[in-house]
């Protein structure tokens, strides 16, 4: 085992140690003023592409709570006189793949298409990027599939903890909002709404491109130039506000059939490029990241069978994202499991973390880094999530040392400083 | 859905020609079987054991005892103590986990490209060596059954779906959940798990599946070092298993709290014939003649109604008629137990049935069985074959998937390679002839959701689970 150990950090070192950059991006900016981050790969005749925008959910407000998911939706649904069923047919005439994804900060367009299917393929990607019609009819018949979705989500307990959680978390900021919106925001929201919220916020100005495959950077250039120009050419976007932090511990208890409770807890978090980024990342892989070695998991599974699933993370927003603690056990025991948590991570908090844990830590993290960039897949978000939070450009090639830089002192400061749980958020949906 | 081919050489560029190399398949002399896919994209390596044994061979009042095991192969054995497994892989960077099906139990490692020997000797520990003891076994058993309520109890299209796969098998096996039975789990032993270990757990039972940054011939070597030792067993005979043939509807009602009903049918239908079920086809009695091409033609069939958003189902039914909110069409055109079914889902909208949902359905099934389908049907389908083919290749997690998969089902693994050409062969008549074939009314089986308004004061209604 020793010889073992010293073995696996012999090689840790030596990946460690390599200078050379674990990815090489290039980074530009188009003549309309996007952000563009490519990275050339030919191994495989195909190529990825991302456009993200600062249109998430936390653009809209209480009364139109929804309308970024709606028209993010809507766009693929008719333009530049395509209809929907005639832009499904020609990216599946060519086995192009279209995707999108909607957070509370961000708004993103993808495609992943044969190289040799390119030139139709970003043809039809840049109808809907740029000439999005929103046809009225479609509109209507989405919305009543909407609603329908928000309302069997509203009868089940993981999606009414995710709401409550959120909600109470962030009280009044934009963050509370439901991406999927409500009822009544949905019902209200029309065609005018819809290319109103898409002129404001899907700018050339804001927007983030992140390419990466078989396409020199030439190619890329252009295909970045093309897709910029053709983006409302409108005012860049403002910062999202603040987030306040809780001022008084919060427990809501809401009651459901379930055989289960639901349980999260948390608190305001941390942001993209935060300071303490590091120390609460390596910290909470010690807590709850950590898969099947965490001490939340050792404790609440492993000593006492109390759950399936037990985790923590920190999700880094451009404001403080939730840091969330996750579990669902059968009612009889939620108390029992919540007792256990809580004593968990008060005992963290209070004490910190041993040498040996945070020497494990480090070890699985460092040592993992190959694994984050094994696909183009996995290369691009990470280069869309560098470019949307404008995250140094040596962020990967950097990562290992800034996680081997954390001590123990900075993880116990840095939950001190900024995990307070005596006001933690709590939510229990089917609790006894 | 059996979604398929891995290997295609773009010889144009030497790149790419590099990257993606043929699978190579050796064999120890304790009949383990090891396949290796060099990829030099990464450093990486994904190394996946398979069981050839799952839900698919368990028998009454021990259902769930497949993937039980699965967890309690993670505490430990005499060599290596509970929880060190993880740790040791840990420590490596490595990721780990375990999955069960009805055809097979897998546990896999994602590591650096160096720590391959750490995988392959811990896995071969635990798969000789493993202690199942009745005090981890009695905290495993609680994890396990929280599992079922999560991933069952409490979801009301998971329930839907047990009742299901209960209703079109009443013989076979795969009319049981992988998870098991909650009674089965309430009521079983270590001496269960242990037994269950005993049975199937030795190298003639397991496939080795390698791909990444590596040489075949060192993993080979590395295989002969750690697995090699390793000594077979005689497993337990494994009976040809049929399903009766349906001889009318069947139709069952589920109610579960929720808003929105939801609506699965199915048809029985065959697979591809593996190599042990064309040696024993004379052993069936009373099964149809299956033809080469009907699984690639169901195949199709299931593309052609919703392999994409504008296929048949959606396009008509959610977009043109909004009769539902969703809808889908599946098919797996392979198994170890050769068996299938064809599957139409749906969720009507506000105002529509599910009485409704399913006559929608039912109708663009019966425009296919008369008028077949377009050749632009054919070709999309096609498209979205050759394109997967390649973007495939960027993980290396899904390709060993896919060899291990076929292996364990019992095919020659390199089927997935033909696989593209025997779908773009299919014909639409060959696809309006299974569907006249297969998706009849006397071979329909139809389960639906009966929502029941969430009342927030009302108490559960007894406690059947109550320890």
């Amino acid at each position: 085992m020793n010889k073992i150990q010293l073995l696996i950090l012999l090689l840790i070192s030596i990946v460690a140690g390599n200078s050379q950059a674990a990815v090489k991006i290039e980074h530009w900016q188009t003549n309309a003023g996007s952000r563009v981050y490519f990275v050339e790969n030919h191994d495989l005749p195909m190529l990825d592409v991302n456009v993200a925008f600062p249109a998430g959910s936390a653009r809209n407000t209480p009364s139109n709570a929804g309308l970024a998911g709606v028209t993010l939706h809507m766009m693929n649904l008719g333009a530049g006189g395509m209809n929907e069923e005639d832009i499904t047919n020609a990216f599946a005439d060519i086995g192009a793949e279209k995707g999108g994804a909607l957070d509370v900060d961000q708004a993103s367009l993808s495609l992943r298409t044969l190289t040799s299917e390119q030139d139709q393929a970003l043809a039809i990607f840049n109808k809907i990027l740029h000439q999005p019609d929103f046809p009225q009819a479609v509109l209507n018949r989405e919305k009543t599939r909407i609603i329908a979705g928000i309302q069997e989500a509203q009868t089940q307990p993981d999606s009414i903890a995710n709401n409550a959680f959120m909600h109470a978390l962030y009280g009044a900021h934009p963050y509370s909002l439901p991406e999927a919106g409500e009822v009544e925001t949905i019902n209200a929201i029309t065609r005018e709404d819809l290319q109103q919220f898409y002129q404001q916020y899907y700018t050339a100005k804001s927007a983030v491109i992140a390419l990466i495959g078989d396409m020199t950077q030439a190619q890329a250039r252009a295909i970045a130039d093309k897709i910029s120009a053709g983006l409302p050419q409108t005012p860049a976007i403002g910062p999202i506000p603040t987030v306040s932090l809780p001022t008084a511990a919060n427990e809501q208890k809401i009651d459901h059939p379930a055989s289960q409770a639901h349980i999260l807890l948390g608190y305001p978090g941390i942001k993209r490029g935060d300071a303490d980024y590091f120390p609460l990342y390596v910290g909470n892989y010690i807590l709850g990241g950590g898969g099947f070695v965490s001490r939340l998991t050792e404790e609440v599974r492993e000593k006492r069978g109390l759950v399936y699933s037990v985790y923590s993370y920190f999700m880094p927003m451009a404001e403080l994202g939730p840091f969330q603690i996750g579990l669902q056990t059968k009612k009889e025991q939620a108390n029992e499991a919540l007792t256990v948590v809580n004593d968990t991570l008060a005992d963290f908090i209070k004490n910190g973390v041993t040498e040996a844990e945070l020497k494990a830590a480090k070890s699985n993290i460092t040592g993992g880094f190959p694994m984050r960039l094994d696909s183009n897949r996995k290369i691009l978000s990470y280069i869309a999530m560098i470019g949307f939070y404008q995250l140094p450009l040596t962020y990967l090639d950097d990562f290992n040392q800034q996680v081997n830089q954390v001590t123990a002192a900075q993880i116990q400061d840095a939950f001190n400083r900024r995990i307070h749980s005596n006001h933690f958020v709590s939510v229990i949906v089917g609790a006894e | 859905m059996f979604k398929s081919a891995l290997l295609v050489l773009f010889l144009a560029s030497p790149a790419m020609a590099l990257a993606a190399t043929q699978a190579q398949e050796f064999q120890l002399d304790n009949g383990l079987k090891l396949i290796v896919k060099e990829d030099h994209r990464s450093p990486v390596v994904v190394s996946q054991v398979w069981y050839q044994t799952g839900a698919l061979d368990e028998v009454n009042g021990k259902t769930g005892v497949a993937h039980l095991l699965e967890h309690m192969m993670f505490k430990g054995t005499k060599a290596v103590p509970a929880g060190q497994f993880s740790r040791e892989i840990a420590a490596a960077g490595g990721k780990e986990n375990a999955f069960t099906g009805m055809d097979y139990t897998c546990y896999f490692q994602q590591l650096e490209k160096s720590h391959l020997p750490l995988a392959f000797r811990l896995e071969a520990d635990r798969m000789a060596n493993l202690v199942i003891t009745e005090e981890a076994f009695a905290k495993e058993i609680q994890v396990v059954m929280e599992e079922r309520r999560w991933r069952t109890e409490d979801k009301p299209q998971s329930k839907v779906n047990e009742q299901f796969q209960a209703m079109a098998y009443h013989a076979h096996p795969y009319g049981r959940p992988v998870v098991g039975f909650m009674n089965d789990l309430e009521n079983m032993t270590a001496a269960d798990a242990q037994e269950w270990y005993q049975h199937w757990y030795a190298p003639n039972n397991a496939t080795v599946v390698v791909v990444g940054d590596i040489k075949a011939a060192e993993v080979l070597a590395l295989a002969k070092q750690y697995f090699g030792p390793l000594k077979p067993k005689a497993l337990p005979a494994r009976k040809p298993q049929v399903e009766p043939v349906q001889m009318g509807t069947r139709r069952a009602v589920v109610k579960a709290p929720g808003k929105l009903p939801y609506l699965v049918i199915g048809f029985h239908t065959p697979t591809i014939q593996s190599k042990r079920s064309l040696q024993n086809n004379h052993a069936k009695s009373g099964q149809p003649t299956v033809k080469d091409w009907e699984p690639y033609a169901l195949d199709v069939l299931a593309g052609v109604l919703s392999g994409n958003a504008s296929a048949r189902l959606n396009q008509s039914l959610v977009r043109e008629r909004a009769i539902a909110v969703e809808v889908g069409a599946g098919y797996d055109s392979a198994s170890r137990g050769q068996l299938s079914l064809f599957e139409l889902v749906g969720t009507p909208s506000e105002g529509k049935t599910v009485q409704e949902l399913e006559l929608a359905l039912l109708a663009e099934i019966e425009q296919i069985k008369q008028h077949g389908v377009t050749q632009a049907e054919l070709n999309r389908v096609k498209a979205a074959v050759i394109a997967a083919d390649v973007y495939e290749r960027d993980s290396m997690f899904y390709q060993g998937m896919k060899i291990g998969q076929m292996a364990t089902m019992g095919y020659d693994w390199r089927l997935s390679q033909t696989y593209p050409e025997q779908l773009k062969a299919i014909t639409s008549k060959q696809v309006q002839a299974v569907a006249q074939q297969y998706l009849t009314e006397d071979n329909m089986t139809v389960a639906t959701l009966a929502p029941q308004a969430l009342d927030p004061d009302a108490k559960p209604a007894g406690k059947p689970h109550m320890h």
